[in-house]
């Protein structure tokens, strides 16, 4: 660990969050967590754990019962992304136009919107696709759309919610690459729900493990593996001791 | 592609070859029972009666026609405003709703003759009954498909600041379509059986008369084979209406909606 002293603002803080639903059932335990600028963080715990509550609290969706968020930020609209467990995509709507939303919703226009949209088409391979409807489209290349829509705006904070877990192994083997590559290119920070130990250690430089519900942070480990990283560290040994670790860091936290 | 056609074929052939032989299953009983016209026309008689009289016909149907069209649009202009107002207050849903159910349960019959002394004009007074029996399909659906947008989406436009007017037109709205598609196709049948019960009850006569008062009147005067006639108009009438409305929806959802795709193999 860095000397905290010497640590910048983080970009992301919150302060005793914690949640309540109005039927009564205690989502989240006071939470208080730090992200820094251009980090790749994994929120990892089991289902029902609140991680999804949290990620909805910080985008500001959802209100926290007591505590509070604090970002770093301008203020403008698109300073967050947000990535949804489906694809959450218009259906009436084809790919380019599902992309323009986030700009379209700011007042920017079609064509001012067009060198942007076709930036990020391209930089989640769905070259070629910009006229086809989501219906058409397979659940790996609707979860790209969805990305791209998120990116669109810079986001500086990126928010996933398992964005992953509906898809087959194959798919999302790629389209964690395929992240990774996009976060190394556009320097976003990056916040990534999971309930998968091997997905958060390839992804991520920091992984928050919470308890089942009520959530609340039992372990905050860093994972001191190099980037880039590609499909050859899925087989290494110093991935599985990572993963291994982490399995055991879960099991303790779950109990 | 062969079976296809087949497929194709069968689809048509077998429900027409169906009503070919009711035909002419009543042709042959009208025939050889000797039933007397007036009693029940063979269907050759109600073709030939529909083709002498078409012409006068055909004036009553427009007018039916155009208070059955009236009827529809008011429904849809009034019937969607409604349920958008519906879908941003909740309170005013709420308040107003009842009223609507209790206007589409009450029996047309039963308040038509009140609204044909309310309203002076005939046109307006068969153009409202026709309309309190069409909107409420309308405006049920529409409320509902208002309300069924993507819960996750309706987030997204929240995070991105979304105002209330661009969550309606870029959101609810499109959400909104089928349902609402699926109302008028519904209202069209309805507007039309409003025309005709209203006609019925108000049993106009001069020159503005429509379908269901010749349909009366050829009844009082015994002239069945014409009764049929403007019967069969009535119910070509129906089914068109219903195939072009149908014809729309098809053409607006077919890009995107699951209920317009083509039927896995």
């Amino acid at each position: 660990m860095a000397d905290v002293a010497a640590e910048p603002a983080p970009l992301l803080a919150l302060h005793g969050v914690t949640k309540t639903f109005r039927n009564g059932t205690v989502a989240l335990r006071p939470i208080d967590l730090a992200v820094m600028t251009g980090g790749f963080v994994s929120l990892l715990g089991p289902s029902g754990c609140g991680k999804s509550t949290l990620l909805r609290i910080i985008a500001g969706l959802v209100p926290p019962s007591t505590g509070t968020v604090e970002r770093r930020g301008d203020g403008r609209t698109g300073e967050i992304g947000f990535v949804f467990q489906e694809p959450t995509l218009m259906p009436w709507a084809n790919v380019w136009d599902n992309i323009h939303l986030p700009l379209r919703l700011a007042g920017v226009g079609r064509g001012a919107a067009a060198a942007r949209i076709a930036d990020v088409i391209a930089a989640v391979g769905l070259g070629g696709f910009e006229r086809v409807y989501p219906r058409e489209l397979s659940g790996g290349m609707r979860m790209r759309v969805s990305i791209a829509r998120a990116i669109v705006t810079e986001p500086q904070l990126l928010l996933l919610d398992e964005p992953f877990a509906a898809l087959d192994e194959i798919t999302r083997f790629k389209l964690n690459e395929d992240l990774l590559r996009l976060w190394q290119l556009r320097r976003c920070t990056i916040l990534f729900v999971t309930h998968s130990v091997f997905e958060s250690v390839f992804l991520s430089n920091r992984i928050v493990i919470m308890t089942r519900r009520p959530g609340r942070v039992a372990g905050d480990l860093a994972v001191d593996l190099p980037y880039p990283r590609d499909e050859a560290l899925r087989t290494s040994v110093d991935y599985s001791e990572r993963c291994r670790d982490v399995s055991r860091r879960l099991a303790e936290a779950s109990q | 592609m062969n079976s296809r056609w087949r497929d194709r074929v069968g689809r048509v052939a077998a429900p027409v070859a169906i009503g070919l032989l009711m035909l002419l299953g009543w042709e042959v009983l009208v025939r050889v029972e000797e039933i007397p016209p007036y009693v029940l026309p063979g269907p050759l008689l109600v073709a030939r009666t529909l083709w002498t009289d078409g012409p006068s016909l055909l004036g009553s149907l427009w007018q039916t026609l155009r208070i059955t069209l009236s009827a529809l649009i008011a429904a849809i202009v009034l019937g969607g405003m409604l349920a958008i107002l519906f879908a941003q207050s909740r309170l005013l849903e709420r308040c107003l709703f009842p009223y609507a159910v209790i206007l589409q349960v009450t029996p047309i019959v039963s308040i038509a003759p009140l609204i044909i002394i309310w309203v002076n004009d005939t046109f307006l007074a068969l153009l409202v009954c026709a309309w309190i029996v069409a909107f409420f399909p309308i405006v049920a659906n529409t409320t509902l498909g208002l309300n069924s947008a993507d819960r996750n989406l309706v987030a997204l436009f929240r995070l991105y600041g979304a105002s209330p007017w661009q969550v309606l037109r870029l959101l609810r709205m499109p959400s909104a379509l089928p349902f609402f598609l699926a109302g008028v196709r519904i209202s069209g049948g309805l507007a039309l059986i409003g025309a005709v019960v209203a006609e019925f009850v108000a049993g106009t006569g001069g020159d503005e008369t429509g379908l269901a008062s010749r349909i009366l009147e050829a009844g009082y005067r015994l002239e069945i084979p014409r009764l049929f006639a403007a019967l069969l108009l009535l119910s070509l009438t129906g089914i068109a209406i219903f195939a072009v409305l149908s014809w729309i929806t098809h053409r607006l959802l077919a890009h995107w909606h699951e209920s317009a795709l083509p039927q896995d193999e």
